[in-house]
């Protein structure tokens, strides 16, 4: 039994939350289509905290399919080769590039989307803090950059070290860490000082 | 992407077996380094065998006081661990000058290892290159060549090895452990593990056919002071130009393994000798045999600056 109809009506719902974030949002890149020769695979996932059962050639990355097989098309193909991040999502509660991972990997697992984090109505204040501080241009990387900054907050807060951490043992909220951290999310309008303010602002301002 | 099958490995034994019995099989751990070569079709497999449920993500204390890794182990989760950031902080901080958050999350400890190099011709399926297409030659050597590697070259390839985390393992001499197809384990020393290009750049690591790596382990922390250096085009998320990882341990005694420069990670007895005499001869002991192109000699000084840095650092801690 195919969940597509009832994922998608999640997924536009979704989608709109991530249009207030960042409006003009439209030149995705098409997936490859499927070539012949492997047989198809029966995933499950759990996608914005709805169970969603999927055939899929063993080749689909798990960006495609949620782009592709589940509209999730918040989620951006920048590189589509892991050196962007456009791409980034959480899968068990840590951020990846859905680019460089087979959706067949995951089977079990559950995922979420920009369009998992908030709702136009009732949008993250990671998503807020964006639209306060200009944190995007084009708007083309911002889903990806939400997703990242949102992980690097928790990764933070559980005492996960970086490259710039001195000492470490003690990790410290910093601008110099906020950067390394969001190094894996590039951004072509260079938004990156107001991306570091809006973060800065969701890190003092707690889940406001 | 080339048409493969794709399985879940129920144990170690049997993923060894199958590996080795199916041809055109791989395993595939975190797949940030295969599905990149896949999309490519630089790596073409016919059948993944999915190493992630194995159980073979764990850290554990050996009984002689030393560190087994799991070969699945997150470098998120390596560079984390606390008695890798006490015992072993050169291990940490290589891992976190490597690749980005995303990428560190899902990259394993032995796909880091077998990561391929990061050679532009090796990239360019257009142009030849005897790493992908043995006998075809080389595009690098007299083209593009600012990247690559000057020690351990050969005139059939002179592709660097371009992982952060596998010049920390060769200071702390890691001993890769792994499983081969007829259920047999051994432990290869890791000066031992990653193979010089010679006449066959397409066969790099100690590993046969089917044999999975299944951990990484660290002798007894040998304490010390603990530097990793990355000089890199960007400040961050990008490949090592050079990269210095050093001990000064709390004998007096000094060891040091380079990055960026080597067709595997580098370390000489030589240059750990010298150490005492400062990085000037640190970086002649080092760089002893070296070849260079017009493109990628400025690494020699490069590894000159890089070591004076790092001494300069550990006078400013003493
Ligand atoms: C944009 C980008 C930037 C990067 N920057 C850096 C950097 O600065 N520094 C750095 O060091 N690295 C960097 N990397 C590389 C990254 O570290 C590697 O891709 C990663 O470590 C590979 O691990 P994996 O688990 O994803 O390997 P996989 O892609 O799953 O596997 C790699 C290889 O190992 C084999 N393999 C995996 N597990 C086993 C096993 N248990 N036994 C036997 N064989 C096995 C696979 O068959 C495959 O051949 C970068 C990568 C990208 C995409
Ligand atoms: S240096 Fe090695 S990897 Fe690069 S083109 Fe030459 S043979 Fe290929
Ligand atoms: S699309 Fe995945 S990192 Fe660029
Ligand atoms: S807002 Fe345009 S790419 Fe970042």
């Amino acid at each position: 039994m195919s969940s597509d109809h009832v994922t998608r009506r999640g997924l536009l719902r979704g989608s709109a939350a991530l249009a207030a974030a960042a409006p003009g949002l439209s030149h995705a890149q098409p997936a490859s289509p499927v070539k012949e020769g492997s047989p198809m695979t029966p995933v499950e996932l759990t996608v914005n905290g709805r169970e969603v059962h999927l055939q899929l050639d063993p080749r689909t990355s798990l960006l495609d399919a949620l782009r592709e097989h589940l509209h999730l098309t918040g989620t951006k193909k920048g590189c589509d080769h892991g050196q962007c991040g456009a791409c980034t999502v959480m899968v068990e509660g840590r951020r990846i590039n859905s680019c460089l991972t087979l959706a067949v990997m995951h089977d079990g697992e559950k995922v979420t989307t920009i369009e998992g984090l908030g709702t136009a109505e009732k949008l993250h204040p990671m998503q807020k803090a964006f639209i306060v501080h200009d944190g995007y241009q084009c708007g083309y990387c911002t889903p990806g950059q939400i997703c990242s900054a949102v992980a690097v907050l928790e990764e933070i807060e559980a005492g996960i070290p970086s490259h710039v951490t001195h000492d470490l043992d003690r990790v410290t909220m910093s601008d110099e860490e906020l950067r390394e951290r969001m190094s894996g999310n590039i951004c072509r309008c260079a938004a990156y000082p107001n991306i570091i303010a809006a973060m800065n602002d969701v890190a003092a301002g707690g889940k406001a | 992407m080339r048409p493969f099958t794709y399985s879940r490995a129920t144990s170690v034994a049997d993923a060894a077996k199958s590996a080795a019995s199916v041809q055109g099989a791989r395993f595939i751990a975190g797949g940030t380094n295969l599905l990149d070569l896949m999309k490519l079709q630089i790596e073409t497999p016919t059948h993944l065998i999915d190493v992630n449920h194995l159980g073979l993500d764990r850290i554990e204390k050996t009984a002689d006081g030393g560190l087994k890794i799991g070969a699945l182990v997150r470098n998120t989760d390596l560079a984390a661990d606390r008695t890798v950031r006490s015992d072993y902080a050169v291990l940490s901080r290589a891992l976190l000058a490597g690749a980005s958050g995303q990428l560190r999350n899902k990259a394993t400890t032995a796909g880091n290892l077998l990561q391929r190099t990061r050679c532009p011709y090796f990239y360019d399926t257009r142009m030849p290159c005897n790493k992908r297409r043995p006998g075809s030659g080389c595009g690098a050597m007299q083209g593009m060549s600012r990247s690559l590697a000057i020690l351990g070259v050969s005139d059939a390839c002179i592709a660097q090895h371009p992982s952060d985390m596998a010049v920390a393992m060769r200071l702390l001499d890691a001993q890769v452990d792994t499983m081969g197809a007829d259920g047999t384990a051994r432990s290869i020393p890791i000066a031992d593990f990653h193979r010089l290009p010679g006449d066959t750049p397409h066969v790099e690591t100690a590993l046969q056919s089917g044999e999975i790596i299944t951990s990484v382990t660290l002798p007894k922390s040998i304490g010390g002071t603990h530097v990793y250096r990355k000089v890199r085009d960007r400040a961050s998320y990008a490949f090592a130009l050079v990269s210095v990882a050093a001990v000064f341990d709390a004998k007096g005694g000094t060891r040091f393994a380079f990055g960026g420069i080597g067709a595997k990670p580098w370390r000489t007895e030589a240059a750990d000798a010298a150490a005492k005499s400062g990085a000037k001869a640190v970086a002649q002991a080092a760089l002893n045999g070296a070849r260079t192109t017009h493109h990628n000699d400025f690494k020699q000084a490069l590894v000159e600056r890089t070591l004076a840095s790092i001494y300069r650092q550990k006078e400013a801690r003493a």
